[in-house]
């Protein structure tokens, strides 16, 4: 791994009781890149998102995330050693209010940091701070979209996990999403691994990306070289 | 007129301990979908131990704060070594359980402390208040009751809405998955709820136990009223909780005053049965629309 890798993902074998979902995937994550995760319903996408933040352990391969070996360690130690994860939809907490949620993102910082922290979500995301004091539960997709990314936020990740983002939301409000993601990779150096059925939109900002296929790796290559490879469009991609 | 104002008041000072006993029920409730049907007999354990140290020490107050670390301390105890193994394989497993730590706890104390009744203490005097010679039904003692519950209850409110590990018990009740995603240790959280859940059942233990005496059952049907408060709050809510426990305080009182005093356990029944029959996600629940 070079040092230059935000995430190593090695050889990773994983899945629910007695069913393998992940043969062995490899997939590094250059920091400040985003890297897109594509293929059709039950290619292992969102397995191998969870695999990264702990909630389904590895049974073979390895981890590792900002330099830290974190392969088997729990999703609590995860996020605290830098990694983000924003689950597919239900993310936020609907009986807390957005601030408690962007909050609770912020509460492994020091406590100088929180305030500030919470500052800085507000200004770039005004939305928010019209909802403060609601029940996340009552925002819209888009809205509690934007919520679930600024919470993880609120944590200073090296790696953000990203599962789904555009599910169930209107074309212009993915594009918001889309342009969401790749502005924090150009101004903070966010490293992202990105998860999308989406493919074409998900490409528009990737730099690298791979496609999975029954839990295997069957392409990996820059994000352009991807979108213009006709054949692994038509089986894979499907645009 | 007199009558009423009395059985009004003496309803609120006893329905402040059915509120403790909700509220320590619905802590529990709340992260983790048990119902802990030991609550009573951890609070009949340490109001022994609070005796024990009156006894000793001749402070009533430091028998009352040893009862209450007991109470924090077994809540913790409990959830780790016999709740913690269950607690993965669905509620209805730690339930059970539960039951099986009141017979453990309720026979211990049995073969530890004998079957009599003992005496425990008030905190001041049981001697009626009146005003001039307008008797108000409530001792001095029974305002400290109801004081020492709702300060408690009021603690735990500001504790739970506006600090750090409030935010976090409330994250790891309502989204564990999600919590745990965002670095709360949802396990050490959950801890926290039983030891909490044991300090309020350790409270209305020790503020109880003086009208009922001390023995291994004591608590039963002090926990049977106090679940009931707790059903008809709704079992999630902590509002709810203490709401309940006043409503079914005040009834009671009034049953008792007014019927007759026998039949107020058979009316605490059937309070339960009909809440749960008419209006099975309380009052104040948010069941109904949480997404699960």
């Amino acid at each position: 791994m070079s040092a230059g890798t935000a995430l190593a993902v090695e050889g990773i074998e994983a899945g629910y009781g007695g069913a393998v979902v992940l043969h062995g995937v490899t997939v590094a994550v250059p920091a400040g890149t985003i890297t897109a995760v594509l293929g059709a319903n039950g290619a292992g996408k969102t397995t191998l998102l969870r695999t990264v933040s702990g909630m389904v352990r590895p049974r073979a391969g390895r981890i590792v995330a900002g330099g830290a070996d974190v392969t088997g360690r729990r999703p609590e130690q995860i996020s605290r050693a830098g990694v983000a994860h924003v689950p597919e939809g239900q993310g936020v907490i609907a009986e807390l209010t957005v601030e408690e949620n962007l909050r609770l993102g912020g509460l492994n910082r020091r406590h100088a940091e929180r305030a500030a922290g919470l500052a800085d979500a507000y200004a770039r995301f005004p939305v928010l701070e019209r909802r403060r004091g609601l029940p996340a539960g009552t925002l819209s997709g888009g809205e509690r979209q934007v919520l679930v990314i600024a919470r993880a936020l609120m944590s200073r990740p090296r790696v953000l996990l990203l599962d789904e983002p555009s599910l169930g939301l209107a074309p212009r409000v993915v594009a918001q999403v889309m342009g969401l993601v790749r502005s924090l990779r150009e101004e903070s150096g966010l490293s992202v691994l990105l998860v999308e059925q989406n493919a074409r939109s998900a490409l528009s900002i990737a730099d690298t990306g791979i496609v999975l296929n029954l839990g295997r790796v069957v392409a990996a290559a820059p994000a352009a070289d991807l979108a213009a490879d006709v054949s692994l469009r038509r089986h894979y991609l499907g645009f | 007129m007199q009558e009423f104002v009395e059985f009004t008041l003496g309803g609120i000072a006893s329905g402040m301990v059915y509120a403790a006993i909700a509220l320590s029920l619905v802590l529990i409730w709340r992260g983790t979908r048990i119902l802990n049907f030991a609550q009573g007999g951890l609070a009949m354990l340490t109001t022994y131990l609070a005796s024990i140290v009156i006894s000793r020490t001749g402070s009533y107050w430091e028998g009352f704060a040893a009862g209450l670390a007991a109470g924090l301390v077994l809540g913790a105890v409990a959830e780790r070594t016999v709740i913690r193994p269950v607690e993965s394989k669905g509620p209805m497993n730690a339930v059970i359980v539960t039951i099986g730590l009141l017979i453990f706890i309720e026979g211990l104390a049995g073969i530890i402390f004998g079957g009599q009744y003992r005496s425990f203490p008030p905190a001041f005097s049981i001697v009626g208040l009146r005003i001039g010679s307008f008797s108000l039904g409530i001792s001095r003692n029974d305002v400290f009751t109801a004081g020492a519950v709702l300060a408690a209850a009021v603690i735990l409110a500001v504790v739970f809405r506006y600090t750090p590990v409030g935010l976090r018990l409330r994250a790891a009740a309502f989204g564990p998955q999600v919590a745990r995603l965002l670095g709360v240790r949802v396990g050490r959280v959950l801890t926290l709820g039983w030891a909490l859940a044991g300090l309020f059942g350790a409270l209305a233990g020790v503020l109880v136990t003086p009208s009922t005496f001390l023995y291994p059952n004591s608590m039963d049907a002090i926990f049977v009223l106090g679940f009931t408060a707790a059903v008809i709050g709704g079992l999630d809510s902590p509002v709810g909780a203490v709401v309940g426990g006043l409503i079914l305080g005040v009834v009671l009182e009034y049953v008792g005053g007014y019927l007759g005093s026998d039949i107020v356990p058979l009316f605490g029944l059937a309070a339960l049965v009909l809440v749960l029959m008419v209006r099975p996600s309380g009052l104040f629940s948010a069941a109904t629309t949480r997404q699960v």
